[in-house]
């Protein structure tokens, strides 16, 4: 079909209205049933940190589901919502390997941050005493 | 035999084609969020080295526990939440006006980018009302061996360890009268007891607070306020550019600009810049809310 306004550009036409709203209203309750189990794991967390003697591994544990989550949330906005599913995969490419540089971003920023945390802990034995969360105290 | 095979395989490079299939505007609109991508990304992963780099971290669930109207009681994630859901589902309502622009149906444009820009314009009074609960919120603190009342700015944080009551009681006994006066109405702003403070002596003061009602803490860290303000502040400002925008593809359609166009090709541009919004908004939630 032709594009209504570039002739060079051949214009793939959405499907028909049933299977747009099927998938617009499957798309929805996805998004909105990940960000409530989302919250759950939140308030889990919240009851983890409250206990007497917080287990860390858990709570990582729970850190790390919520991530990948929202990662699948983020998939569905991007390739629902914003069509790029539909998109050709050149252009597709285009988008996703300059993205890929976050997967070092953001393991070398945060690697850094908690080294300078073990150097300062090490060295500096005043500032460790003086900001360390004490133990078996609930967070509230 | 073989031309059968070529025809299927479009050849998108020889000419006359757009390679990418997609017209110059919203390529570009693509290559834009893109490197707000990279902005958005930036500033997390820099909040996120700077936590790392801590011994002690704000618990969220602790700083982020009230709703409006709910006064003192301890609900968190609650508001948040709400403010997830009027993005998702302004998200929604712009994906169904770009497919009613799709089929130049005019009337359902309008009516959806209306819904759109009200559920933008919710989610920012959300914001405001949160970040005016945080800045005159009234929290009492441990600070150079004397008590101190402070609200969550760019410059205080009160969100520290807790303080244990031995420690609170001798800092009590450096307060400065005024602070003193504030605490002893903290916990009594129903007024039944109808005491006039102003007239207690300064030891009379002293008795009538009660320490473990205070839950004093130490002053938490401070590059908390500036992350939280800078982001969520930037990422509102991009919601509120957005409302902007909306607003004006709302006019243009109904002066039916698109109309005599003969496409609506705008709303799908407006439309990627709103759920980028929507999409960014997930990882702030997850990164200042969730973990």
């Amino acid at each position: 079909m032709q594009h209504p306004a570039f002739e060079e550009v051949t214009f793939q036409h959405h499907t028909d209205d049933a299977t747009f709203k099927k998938k617009v209203r499957n798309t929805t309750i996805l998004l909105s049933v990940i960000t409530i189990v989302e919250l759950v794991i939140g308030l889990l967390i919240y009851n983890i940190h409250k206990g007497e003697s917080p287990n860390e591994l858990l709570i990582l544990m729970f850190k790390g589901m919520v991530c990948i989550l929202t990662l699948a949330k983020a998939y569905y906005i991007v390739s629902v919502f914003m069509h790029l599913g539909d998109e050709i995969r050149n252009m597709i490419m285009t988008i996703v390997v300059p993205l890929l540089l976050f997967i070092w971003f953001i393991g070398a920023f945060i690697w850094d941050g908690n080294s300078y945390k073990n150097l300062r802990n090490t060295y500096d034995k005043h500032y460790k005493e003086s900001t360390m969360p004490a133990k078996h105290k609930g967070a509230h | 035999m073989t031309t059968s095979a070529t025809l299927q395989q479009t050849k998108w490079w020889t000419g006359g084609k757009s390679p990418f299939n997609m017209e110059y505007g919203k390529l570009m609109m693509w290559y834009f969020l893109m490197s707000d991508a990279f902005t958005f990304g930036a500033f997390l992963i820099s909040y996120g080295t700077i936590r790392f780099s801590q011994n002690f971290w704000p618990d969220p669930n602790v700083v982020f526990n009230a709703f409006p109207g709910a006064g003192h009681a301890n609900l968190p994630l609650a508001f948040v939440s709400v403010m997830t859901f009027v993005l998702i589902i302004s998200s929604v309502t712009m994906v169904l006006a770009v497919h009613a622009g799709h089929n130049n149906d005019k009337k359902g444009v309008v009516k959806w980018l209306i819904w759109t820009i009200i559920g933008g314009a919710a989610f920012l009074g959300c914001q405001a009302w949160e970040w005016h609960h945080l800045i005159t919120g009234e929290h009492v603190v441990l600070a150079d061996g004397k008590l101190d009342i402070i609200g969550q700015t760019m410059r205080g944080n009160p969100w520290g360890r807790l303080v244990p009551e031995d420690q609170v009681m001798a800092a009590l006994q450096n307060t400065s009268h005024e602070t003193l006066l504030q605490l002893s109405q903290m916990g009594h702003s129903g007024g039944t007891a109808a005491v006039d403070h102003n007239a207690l002596s300064h030891e009379q003061l002293l008795k009538s607070i009660q320490v473990a009602d205070l839950h004093v803490r130490e002053k938490g860290p401070v590059a908390f306020g500036g992350y939280f303000f800078g982001i969520t502040g930037f990422h509102g400002f991009h919601v509120f550019s957005g409302v902007i925008i909306n607003i004006v593809m709302l006019l243009m359609t109904q002066k039916g600009v698109f109309e005599r166009r003969g496409h609506y090709l705008m709303i799908e541009k407006a439309g990627l810049y709103w759920h980028f919004v929507d999409l960014v908004w997930v990882f702030v939630f997850l990164c200042f809310y969730l973990i």
